[in-house]
């Protein structure tokens, strides 16, 4: 916080100066330019880009196929060959990395879309009409809330699974399957995430609504013949954007520990497909005899949520420099 | 307050049923049932499992029936599973080895994370603040599940001060006995990091707010002492938005049992859980729901009373 004291310090004095030069900026220019600034913020950044790059090239850069087994080559230390060394079953451990971070980076994605395509409506609605569908909607989110969270992500996910599971599934739930499938058995992930942890978007969203619906600029607008839908999504929406952003920033790495967790207990991924948290539990297994088989996942993991967190605190920063703490 | 405290009290009943509701449905829309195994069992053992677990009735039947048993008797039903016991017995040979697990790493969480978060503000922008900044960071940020293995391989493996996981045999009363803190002190230690880190950064942001009011700079120029200003003052002040978070850290402690146990070997609750759900064993699955549901809702009325009484201006709102 040195640093922030010095900044505002050295800010203060040639202020005025600065008025007069400065061109007129957008609220994102000017967040992006103070993003810019921010080591520990575009450290994150670039780790995550880094990260993306690594998820989408997996099937390209891998040196080996994430499910080529050798036996011959059983829990080796880090070599030439096998940069990282190689588990339980002779495979390669980065190439099991690189394909493990598509499954992290997917969730979080996946999730905080759906996070945002349930709450911002429903808190937009709850907060611009008020009334008793404010009180509704409040109430349903207030008992969601006591409900603990990762017992409803089991709950959901048991049920779903089993739904699919059925083998003489059709309609929506054949659809269903494949498309868990597809995922690596992590759509029960994804959709329970999503049904518990919309509230905090929904809450934030509808206060930011209420402190902004009585305003000029939605009189004005009023005034001028705007609907009801138009206002919102003219109006009021981009004006929430920022805190929602932030929301979504920090939404992200939560969601990666969860589905690792689940993984590591063997709730989550099913194999063949592999995750961060797949591998964090084989390396647990195998903690007395090799050790490394837990660093690396554990470390690919922990960095990534860093990552994440260090660009939510430069992106809340950047984009509300009067919360700053 | 008499009013407030009653309102607060009745508004547990319609969240405890929502919840209740909720589970109830969501397993009664799960196909298959408890009992389609790999090989189909014949149809009138079928026909007599259902008769004895009461789910051939009406749906309504059930719905009212388990309420009226959970909330009159205590009597959560009968597990799948393990068909001579009932789910209320389950949890009581299970749940008592996760509130030791808890409390210890509750009791840890306040005794470290409180006065690292003073220190740190106290402290305000020096080497100390960051380095305490910087653990709790880390405790915010790694995983439950990764903090567990480093140290049973840094504790257990590699110092062999502490055994890898497991707990002594005997019932949850074994563990009072304090030759046997080894076996709990690692579990707890890693269920603490994360509420110990969050109370941390709490209690610090308190603290600052705090520190730079009115009161204190009076207090302080009417020459009191530092430590007074600290612990009369700031400290009281500090402490009372801590608070709120009790409600968190319970259901930290909770969600964080379910990986700890599962990585020390530990015989809670939380472990028996993660069992159940492979074994679709659906009244423990509901019953461990209620039961931690019921857990949350009553710490975060607590939470609110004591907010209310200690901060007499949040009654009114």
């Amino acid at each position: 916080m040195a640093q922030t004291t010095a900044r505002t310090g050295a800010l203060a004095a040639p202020l005025r100066v600065d008025v007069e030069s400065r061109p007129s900026a957008s609220l994102w220019h000017d967040a992006w330019r103070r993003l810019r600034r921010n080591r520990a913020a575009v450290t994150g950044l670039v780790f995550i880009a880094f990260l993306f790059f690594i998820a989408a090239t997996a099937d390209v850069l891998a040196p080996y196929p994430y499910t080529a087994q050798n036996t011959a080559i059983v829990d080796q230390a880090p070599s030439a060959a096998h940069w990282f060394g190689t588990d339980e079953l002779g495979r390669d451990l980065l190439s099991r990395l690189m394909r493990g971070a598509r499954i992290s980076l997917a969730v979080g994605i996946i999730v905080q879309v759906l996070i945002l395509l349930i709450g911002v409506p429903v808190g937009a609605i709850a907060g611009y009409f008020g009334g008793k569908v404010d009180t509704l909607l409040m109430r349903i989110v207030d008992v969601m809330y006591s409900f603990p969270d990762l017992l409803l992500v089991i709950i959901v996910m048991t049920a779903l699974r089993a739904a699919t599971a059925q083998p003489d599934a059709s309609g929506p739930l054949r659809a269903l399957a494949s498309a868990d499938a597809l995922f690596g058995g992590l759509l029960g992930v994804f959709v329970s995430l999503a049904l518990i942890s919309w509230l905090t978007v929904a809450r934030l969203v509808r206060g930011q609504i209420l402190s902004l619906k009585h305003k000029e600029f939605v009189t004005a607008a009023t005034a001028m013949g705007a609907s009801h839908t138009r206002i919102m999504r003219v109006h009021l929406i981009p004006n929430v954007l920022a805190p929602i952003i932030v929301a979504a920033t920090f939404g992200i790495p939560r969601a990666i520990i969860i589905e690792a967790a689940l993984s590591f207990i063997g709730l989550g991924v099913q194999a063949p497909e592999t995750s961060w948290g797949v591998m964090i539990l084989s390396g647990y297994n195998a903690l007395q005899s090799h050790p490394h088989l837990l660093f690396f996942p554990a470390a690919a993991l922990s960095l990534t949520v860093l990552a994440y967190n260090f660009f939510g605190d430069g992106l809340r920063d950047a984009l509300d420099p009067w919360m700053k703490r | 307050m008499a009013h407030y405290v009653a309102r607060r009290v009745l508004l547990l009943i319609p969240v405890l049923l929502a919840v209740y509701t909720i589970t109830f449905f969501l397993f009664q829309l799960t196909p298959g049932g408890p009992w389609a195994k790999e090989k189909p069992l014949p149809r009138q053992v079928i026909a007599a499992l259902n008769a004895k677990y009461g789910i051939d009735r009406p749906l309504s039947v059930q719905y009212v029936t388990y309420l009226t048993n959970a909330v009159t008797r205590l009597d959560l039903g009968p597990s799948y599973k393990q068909t001579s016991r009932t789910v209320t017995e389950i949890i009581a040979q299970f749940f008592p080895f996760s509130i030791v697990l808890g409390l210890t790493a509750m009791a840890l969480a306040l005794l470290l994370g409180i006065p690292l978060g003073i220190i740190s503000a106290l402290r305000h922008n020096t080497l100390m603040d960051y380095a305490a900044m910087f653990f709790a960071g880390i405790g915010v940020s790694v995983p439950t599940f990764v903090i567990g293995p480093i140290l049973v391989y840094l504790l257990a493996v590699k110092a062999g001060l502490l055994p890898t996981g497991g707990a002594p045999t005997g019932g949850a009363l074994v563990l009072l006995e304090p030759h046997n803190w080894k076996y709990v002190l690692m579990p707890a230690l890693t269920l603490s990091f994360a509420p110990l880190a969050l109370l941390a950064r709490y209690t610090r942001a308190a603290m600052l707010e705090v520190v730079r009011m009115d009161y204190i700079r009076t207090a302080r120029s009417k020459g009191l002492k530092e430590r007074l200003v600290v612990h009369r003052h700031a400290l009281k002040n500090a402490l009372i938005p801590v608070v709120t978070v009790a409600g968190v850290l319970l259901a930290e402690i909770l969600v964080g049992s379910f990986y700890v146990e599962f990585v020390f070997n530990w015989p809670g609750i939380g472990r028996y859980f993660v069992t159940s759900v492979s074994n679709r064993d659906y009244p423990v699955l509901m019953g461990v729901t209620l039961l931690f549901a019921g857990l949350v809702a009553v710490m975060n009325l607590i939470v609110d009373l004591a907010y209310a009484y200690l901060d007499p201006r949040i009654r009114y709102r």
